[in-house]
């Protein structure tokens, strides 16, 4: 697949707690006008496009159909996905090395502001066994959280540290939302919601949109913005019920990352990747993805990361837009990645720029506790 | 042209989406909880293949893909996996008012996880690896739902 397709054009919103004056269409209008600009093309240069939504958080039936207009689909083939935006990208690429379309739209949205995410959540539960139980995704991850910290040892002070790494890049990154400086201690004293996870170790809920264009190599060398390739994509599920796995496993992960390393030719991650956007909803998502990624071994995410190895001028920088932890635009969050690493790539990233990056890797997660993961490895 | 945006009052519309379902509980499902509901028993289900068994009870191994048609009995007690202790007042969905604790359960003889509430155990008690049991609403009382287990409480011999 080395070098098929590019992504072409990137485009997002700022990242923010309640949008109120703008509705959803609004920002898929914005992000597909900065992504067509971005490009340097216009909507007669894209052939088809894909939307990715959920219904219920939308609170509509087939929300996709209502973005049609705002993202310039009139006309055109749209399709949709629901689920993270790492899929709906995954969908998008492989429409255009189908060799049936040539530059694809991938447009995501989410308004977390407008439902209520714990009533959403709860109805990700199987109906029949398990939503009475009133479970949502607080404290289901609160379950994933203290099963990995038992199983490998990793504390609570090793799992704060990233959300106090990542709020600290997000001060270089104007989209994101929650930019601050926090110390360890103030994440281990911040109110428990479920335990071992406190407040400071979640993700916020944010409003947003974004948007990624891909083209043929055709197309991609006829367009002014540096072509940044698809080297490499995977994606593998685990089980749905949470007591089928071992929650502080990562073999989805591990399948995932094996297959996009494959197709990338990379042999060892750690030699040849140079910046890291993972979908780190609670901070020791960040920990355990990074084991899943091969950048550490299993249970040595803490240690890893207490290393300073993620930090912004360490070996790997992990998040420098800031991760999830500082903008969650719900299932917008993974195509944030792609599009944080493709400016990574480009040189484009602004005051977060890692120097020197020519292999960037971006990492969705789809369903509760990482059941399923998308990983991308992008080469300029 | 003036920005005709500007200045403008944002209007916001509160709405409700009310959806009854009627969902089937199928034949295994179906089965477990006439199961639990008429005579207190937990059933799980095993695949032949990837000698594995589930519970909940499923008709199909995951990791096989083959259907699955034993029938196990397991004992109401287990081990615990791992567990939280909620401190969110969610009373939408949560069952209990907070502090209140879930956990996972390996059921003895089981090879997958339940998940379920714990109780009659103070929340700065609960480790994982304890040995519980579960603790079940009368007979009269029970609706054939997850509930019908109250919850797990610390095994007493």
């Amino acid at each position: 697949m080395l070098d098929e397709v590019a992504i072409v054009g990137v485009g997002q919103t700022k990242y923010e707690r309640r949008k109120i004056g703008e509705t959803f269409a609004d920002l898929v209008f914005e992000v597909t006008n900065k992504a067509l600009e971005d490009a340097g093309i216009t909507i007669r240069d894209i052939d088809n496009v894909v939307t990715v939504s959920n219904d219920f958080q939308d609170g509509r039936t087939i929300s996709s159909m209502a973005v049609m207009d705002a993202c310039g689909a009139f006309g055109k083939n749209v399709s949709t996905v629901e689920g993270d935006g790492t899929l709906g990208a995954l969908y998008g690429l492989m429409r255009v090395l189908s060799g049936a379309f040539e530059t694809t739209l991938v447009v995501a949205h989410c308004k977390c502001s407008e439902g209520d995410q714990d009533l959403i959540w709860n109805s990700a539960f199987d109906p029949v066994y398990y939503r009475r139980l009133g479970l949502e995704a607080v404290s289901a991850s609160a379950l994933q959280a203290r099963r990995y910290m038992d199983k490998y040892g990793v504390t609570g002070e090793q799992c704060a540290l990233v959300p106090v790494k990542n709020h600290r890049n997000a001060r270089a990154n104007p989209w994101a939302q929650e930019a601050m400086d926090l110390t360890v201690e103030e994440v281990m004293r911040s109110p428990v919601l479920a335990s071992p996870l406190k407040m400071l170790d979640a993700a916020p809920l944010s409003d947003g949109a974004c948007a990624v264009i891909f083209a043929n190599r055709w197309k991609a060398g006829r367009m002014t913005t540096k072509p940044v390739w698809v080297r490499g994509v995977g994606h593998c599920a685990d089980a749905y019920y949470l007591g089928d796995r071992d929650l502080a496993g990562v073999d989805s992960l591990t399948g995932a990352a094996k297959r996009a390393y494959g197709l990338a030719g990379i042999v060892d991650p750690r030699k040849e990747i140079d910046v890291v956007e993972v979908f780190e909803a609670f901070g020791y998502q960040e920990l355990m993805w990074l084991e899943g990624l091969g950048f550490c071994d299993p249970g040595q995410g803490g240690v890893f990361t207490a290393g300073g190895n993620t930090l912004m001028d360490g070996p790997w920088p992990v998040n420098p837009s800031g991760g999830v932890l500082s903008a969650h635009p719900g299932l917008v969050a993974g195509l944030v990645r792609i599009a944080e690493a493709c400016l990574q790539v480009r040189g484009d990233a602004g005051a977060r720029q890692v120097d020197g990056v020519r292999t960037a890797l971006a990492h969705g997660t789809n369903g509760l506790c990482g059941q399923g993961h998308c990983v991308w490895v992008l080469g300029g | 042209m003036t920005d005709f945006q500007s200045g403008v009052e944002p209007m916001v519309y509160s709405g409700r989406i009310r959806m009854p379902y009627q969902w089937s509980a199928g034949e295994t499902g179906s089965r477990f909880f006439t199961q639990l509901r008429d005579y207190g028993r937990i059933w799980g289900s095993r695949c032949r293949v990837c000698d594995l068994v589930f519970v909940p009870p499923r008709k199909v191994c995951g990791r096989c893909l083959n259907g699955i048609g034993e029938w196990i009995e397991l004992p109401p007690a287990g081990v615990l996996q791992t567990f939280t202790v909620v401190y969110r007042h969610r009373p939408a969905i949560h069952p209990a008012d907070p502090p209140f604790a879930y956990g996972i359960i390996r059921l003895d003889g089981a090879d997958s996880g339940l998940i379920h509430l714990l109780g009659e155990i103070e929340p700065g008690e609960i480790v994982s690896g304890l040995r519980v049991q579960a603790v079940l609403k009368e007979k009269r009382e029970r609706r054939g739902d997850i509930l019908d287990i109250k919850y797990f409480k610390p095994f007493s011999a």
